[in-house]
């Protein structure tokens, strides 16, 4: 597996940091205990097409939101993440 | 028929013309009172403790491909009872305790070999720490040894104990702990269920499952809809997919597991080796074939296979520990799917929707967990209530925080286990 950092062009994937699935993006409100469960634990999982949270962490230590298949390791886009005060990344 | 040395004897002697298929291949009825869907190491047991413990007759194991063709038939086969945690202790312990008379129990071979697990230390913090866990173990009755360094050489004198990265101080050796024949455990459970009556039904994959008004009526399958009292998901790494029939979203991600073997060789090494800080473990199988593997890829996967990067990792580990099999040519390597929870430990819950029930996260350990898993699912699907060694495995959890079971101590996140 290779992904196309937008800074940095096609790395290997042992430069890469996963994190996990695209719901840690959108950050729940303090105190809401059912909303931080799901965005902490519950996962689609899907088999196919999924999105998730990677660092490059051994190059420009951007955060990429990569879309990709989980049947076939076949990455499809790679964006930067823009930094938000309310995401945790 | 029964399997003892006379009928081998016997069918010697005889042509060997008197063996009959090992269990039934039964069309589907349109009514079970339990169906189990997956028919991998997990589904088995349980379909088999829910007619031997419990006396059920009408039940059901529908599996999309044959028996064994999921992780049960590809993983290292370690069988052992060195977790820490309440909760973990007492089933793994259940589990071990099962697994030492499950020949007779189910008259098959499973090739169980208690060889021993000993798991290597690296520093004084962490010979502490693995102090720690062994009387943990000892507490609950099971068996840990602290080896000092000479002791580990007298048993294992092929490692490198002088690594400058690890030098090895030591281990802990769980004598009772060891492998077994990963398929043959899932043909034991299959035969041994067959022959209680329990229908096994392959190449039967379920699509969707029928709820009315929060109750579970029955499933749809390749092979037509099947009404059911009570349906348990017991499908390992494709938890999250067969949960979403029913609407349900679990605290599941799907990784993948890479392992190796290598070409058969001459009696070398005699137990189950662990190195953890290299993310490498090791045995030999009675086939000849240094069966090794190493730690997660770390992303979500269904590919079922891995990437190079990690091989590259496992290699240099077991490098690192035992330069000796840098002489033998890996055949073949592989990957399985392994449904990771938050805290790496699993789950044995009902669900929100009455008479579904879910035995799942088993992560990259449920191999040992078989007989036990079995064993609680089928007590929680015929009472409605957890059984005693697996009452603490529920989804509540996750929710509240109370009774995480994080054996690493890495935190209850996905990405950490
Ligand atoms: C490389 C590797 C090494 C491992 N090493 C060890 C080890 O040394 N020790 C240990 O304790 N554990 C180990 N494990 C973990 C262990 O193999 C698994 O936790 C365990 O086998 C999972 O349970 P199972 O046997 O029921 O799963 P599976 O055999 O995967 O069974 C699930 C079954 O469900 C079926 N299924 C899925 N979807 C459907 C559907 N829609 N309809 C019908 N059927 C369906 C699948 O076809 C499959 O047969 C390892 C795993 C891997 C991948
Ligand atoms: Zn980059």
């Amino acid at each position: 597996m290779r992904i196309n950092c937008p800074l940095c062009g096609h790395r290997d994937i042992r430069e890469f940091y996963y994190l996990g699935a695209e719901d840690y993006l959108v950050r729940p409100a303090e105190g809401d205990l059912e909303a931080t469960h799901e965005y902490l634990h519950v996962r689609k999982n899907p088999d196919g097409l999924t999105k998730d949270v990677w660092q490059h962490e051994a190059g420009c230590r951007a955060w990429l939101l990569v879309e990709r298949n989980t049947a076939t390791h076949e990455v499809l886009t790679v964006e930067l993440i823009k930094p938000k005060k309310d995401i945790l990344l | 028929m029964r399997y003892n040395a006379f009928n081998i004897f016997k069918e010697g002697l005889t042509g060997n013309k008197g063996w009959r298929p090992a269990w039934r291949e039964p069309e589907p009825k349109p009514e079970y009172d339990m169906i189990i869907i997956g028919g991998g190491g997990h589904g088995l047991a349980t379909a088999y403790y829910l007619a031997k413990n419990h006396g059920l007759k009408n039940i059901a194991v529908l599996e999309k491909g044959h028996i064994g063709s999921g992780n049960i038939g590809r993983n290292t086969t370690i069988v052992r009872a060195n977790y820490f945690l309440p909760g973990n202790s007492e089933f793994y312990s259940h589990s071990l305790k099962l697994w030492e008379t499950l020949e007779t129990e189910l008259n098959y071979n499973v090739m169980h070999s208690q060889r021993g697990v000993i798991n290597l230390f690296h520093s004084d913090g962490q010979r502490d720490t693995f102090a720690r866990r062994g009387n943990m173990m000892i507490n609950q009755g099971d068996d840990a040894e602290l080896l000092t360094k000479e002791a580990v050489r007298e048993e294992l004198p092929y490692l490198d104990f002088d690594n400058g990265r690890f030098p090895i101080y030591g281990g802990l050796f769980h004598k009772r702990g060891g492998t077994a024949r990963h398929d043959a455990v899932a043909w034991g459970y299959a035969r041994a269920a067959d022959q209680l009556g329990v229908d096994l039904i392959q190449k039967c994959e379920v699509t969707g499952i029928d709820v009315l008004g929060g109750v579970v009526k029955g499933v749809q399958t390749s092979r037509g809809p099947i009404r059911a009292k009570k349906v348990g998901i017991v499908v390992a790494g494709r938890s999250s997919q067969v949960a979403e029939m029913a609407g349900l979203k679990v605290p599941i991600e799907s990784h993948v597991l890479q392992a190796f073997v290598t070409e058969g060789l001459k009696p070398a090494i005699d137990h189950v080796v662990t190195f953890g800080m290299g993310h490498f473990y090791i045995s030999q199988s009675d086939k000849g074939g240094l069966v090794f593997g190493g730690d997660l890829d770390s992303y979500a996967s269904y590919a079922q296979r891995g990437n190079l990067p990690m091989m590259e990792h496992v290699m240099e580990a077991g490098m690192a520990l035992m330069p000796a099999i840098g002489k033998a040519k890996v055949l073949r390597s592989w990957g399985g799917i392994v449904d990771m929870t938050p805290d790496g430990s699993f789950i044995i819950d009902k669900t929100e929707i009455e008479n579904l029930y879910m035995d799942c996260g088993w992560c990259y350990g449920g191999f040992k967990a078989v007989p036990a898993s079995g064993w609680c699912m089928a007590h929680l699907m015929a009472e409605d209530q957890p059984h005693e060694v697996a009452k603490r495995h529920t989804f509540e959890r996750f929710k509240t925080g109370c009774g995480i079971m994080d054996e690493e101590g890495t935190g209850s996140q996905h990405n950490l286990h």
